[in-house]
This record gives structure tokens, sequence and C-alpha cells, in this order.
């Protein structure tokens, strides 16, 4: 159900709808930073094991 | 636990990862209790009719484009006198942030001033040092990616953001010091507010929802910028790892061609 949005209601539901698609855009954006470092240093750690692991065995 | 044992990046990563389901669940809750009153509960004004319901989004975007910016300044002042290791990384997490909600005080201002002012857009004072608020951001954020050290971009950022700290009491008091179109203070005044509580406590919902929005994302924007740090040096460590690797092949190879037993082999004479 849509609240009364009175003589204006073009300008509220521009207001309402720029600010959901910014912040919501804003919120995927900060997200997926933060799982794409995460994934970044999850293999470049994993990386490192594997040289560890790799000096360990020199026929490796 | 002191205030200062949460400058230690690991601690602070345990301490995000326990708190930030609980801050994203408030920020849920309150920002569908805030919007339910703003939309449904709130009457109309008796001057702006419905359009006061941009308020209740506006008002908290202009009080968080500044709440950002002091953040920032804090984190800016700890950068230089103290050298806190989250002080940088909260700086540079907070500027998209905050340039996100000055750009949304900006447009929904304009989308209000429309209906009521008759423009969408006036050089007064105040929607001027906003917009120059938005700037500051803007130019924060370029600076941070120009400097590719993050320690010495750390350090040029925060003279820069103290240096434009000086743009926020002009923006809160723009209002009393210059003739402007944009009405004065009407929540924060000496006096106490000059809206009633049925106007008065969506917003203040909207803007304990919003605020506790900003925290949700700052804290994860920082814990993305601390990755991005580990990982830049788990690189530099690599390539001076490999570097490394590279010197002692090159300087094995020399010692190795220096001790070797001369070749018996006559000389390559010149073609005549």
């Amino acid at each position: 159900m849509l609240p009364d949005l009175g003589n204006h209601p073009g300008f509220i539901l521009a207001s309402y709808a720029v600010s959901l698609v910014l912040i919501g855009g804003l919120i995927a954006w900060i997200r997926y930073d933060f799982r794409h470092q995460k994934s970044l240093l999850a293999e470049l750690e994993a990386r490192r094991l594997r040289r560890r692991s790799a000096a360990k065995d020199p026929k490796a | 636990m002191a205030i200062i044992d949460l400058a230690n990046p690991t601690r602070f990563m345990r301490l995000t990862d326990r708190l930030l389901p609980w801050l994203v669940g408030a920020t849920v809750v309150s920002m569908a209790i805030g919007l339910y009153l703003a939309l449904y509960v709130s009457p109309e004004d008796y001057q702006q009719g419905a359009t006061v319901k941009i308020m209740y989004i506006h008002v908290p975007f202009a009080w968080l484009s500044m709440f950002a910016y002091t953040v920032m300044a804090i984190a800016s002042f700890g950068t230089l006198v103290w050298k806190h290791p989250l002080s940088d990384v909260s700086a540079k997490a907070a500027a998209p942030i905050g340039a996100a909600f000055t750009f949304l005080c900006l447009v929904t201002g304009s989308l209000w001033g429309k209906p009521m002012w008759g423009t969408w857009w006036v050089w007064d004072a105040r929607l001027t040092s906003v917009l120059v608020l938005f700037i500051m951001y803007l130019g924060i954020i370029a600076l941070w990616r120009t400097i590719e050290d993050p320690i010495r971009a750390g350090k040029a950022v925060a003279v820069l953001t103290l240096v434009g700290y000086i743009n926020i009491p002009i923006i809160k008091f723009s209002v009393n010091w210059w003739n402007t179109l944009h009405q004065p203070a009407s929540v924060v005044r000496m006096d106490g507010p000059s809206m009633p509580p049925s106007i008065l406590i969506p917003l203040l919902v909207n803007a304990l929802a919003f605020t506790l929005l900003f925290m949700t994302l700052h804290f994860i924007a920082m814990r993305s910028e601390i990755l991005r740090r580990r990982i830049r040096t788990l690189r530099q460590h690599e390539a001076a790892g490999a570097a490394g690797v590279a010197r002692a092949t090159t300087s094995v190879q020399a010692t190795a061609s220096a001790h070797s037993p001369k070749t018996n082999k006559a000389p390559v004479e010149a073609p005549s």
C-alpha cells in the first residue's frame, strides 16, 4: 500500500528511489570489495603454504 | 581493554567480526521502523504538505555527510599525532561513504527545493558549502588513489582533511551567518527543537538508522582496507623473495664461472 504523498508524489518518490539505488549500490560495492580482498588474501596465503611445502620436498 | 588497544588491526578484525551481525540487525530494524514512521505515521507539514517526507532522509544524509568528515578528521589527527595503525584505514574507509551521503544530501535537497522554493538550486551559503564538502570528498578519494604508498598517502590526506575541516562549522552556521534561502536549524538549537514530536521522533529514528548504516559500512570498508594492506605486504615480501633468489642465483653463477677451469679453446679469429 502506497502512503499518501500529497501534491508532489514524483519528487518524494524520486528522492526515496535515488537514495535506495545509491545506498544499495554502495552496500553492494563495499560487500564485493570485502569478498574480493578476502579471496585474494586466501589465494596468496595458499600459495605461500604451497611454496613452503614445496621447499620441504626437493623433488617438487 | 583500553580504547587504544583497538588500534591493533587483528583485534579490530576479531571484534568487528562479532559485532557486525548485531550492527546489521540493528540497522535493518531501525531503518524499517524509521521508514514506516516517516511514510505512514508522520503527519503532513502545515506549510510543506507531504513533501516533508523528504526531510526524513535529507536531514540524516546532511548530518552524516558532516559526521563522516568528522570521523575522517579525528582519524587524520590520529595519523599525524599518534600514527595509529587503524587511523588512516578509518579515514580512507569513511571517504567514499561520506561522499555518497553528501551526494544524496544534495540530490534529495534539490528534489525537495524544486516544489518548495520553485528552483532546483541556488548559490546560497548552505548549498554551496555542502557542494564544497562533496568536492573535498572527491579530492580526498583522488589523493588516496594518486599516492601508491599507503603510509605516505595517509599523511598527505590527513593534512588535507584537517585543513578542509574548516568547512564543517561553515556548513553548520552558514544559515545563521548569511541570509540564505535554506531554512535555519530546526533540531539542534539553543532553545530546543522547533518541530512537534510527531515529526521529530520519526526524524530522530531515521537519523539513528542511517548512523547505524554508516557504522556498519564503515567497519566493513575498514576490514577490506586492512585485508588490502595485508595483501600488499605479502606481495612485497613475495617480490622481495623473488628478487633475492634472482640475486643469489646470479651471484652463484658469477662465482662458479670465476672458479671454473680455463678452457683450451683457441680464440676465434675474426673473419678477414
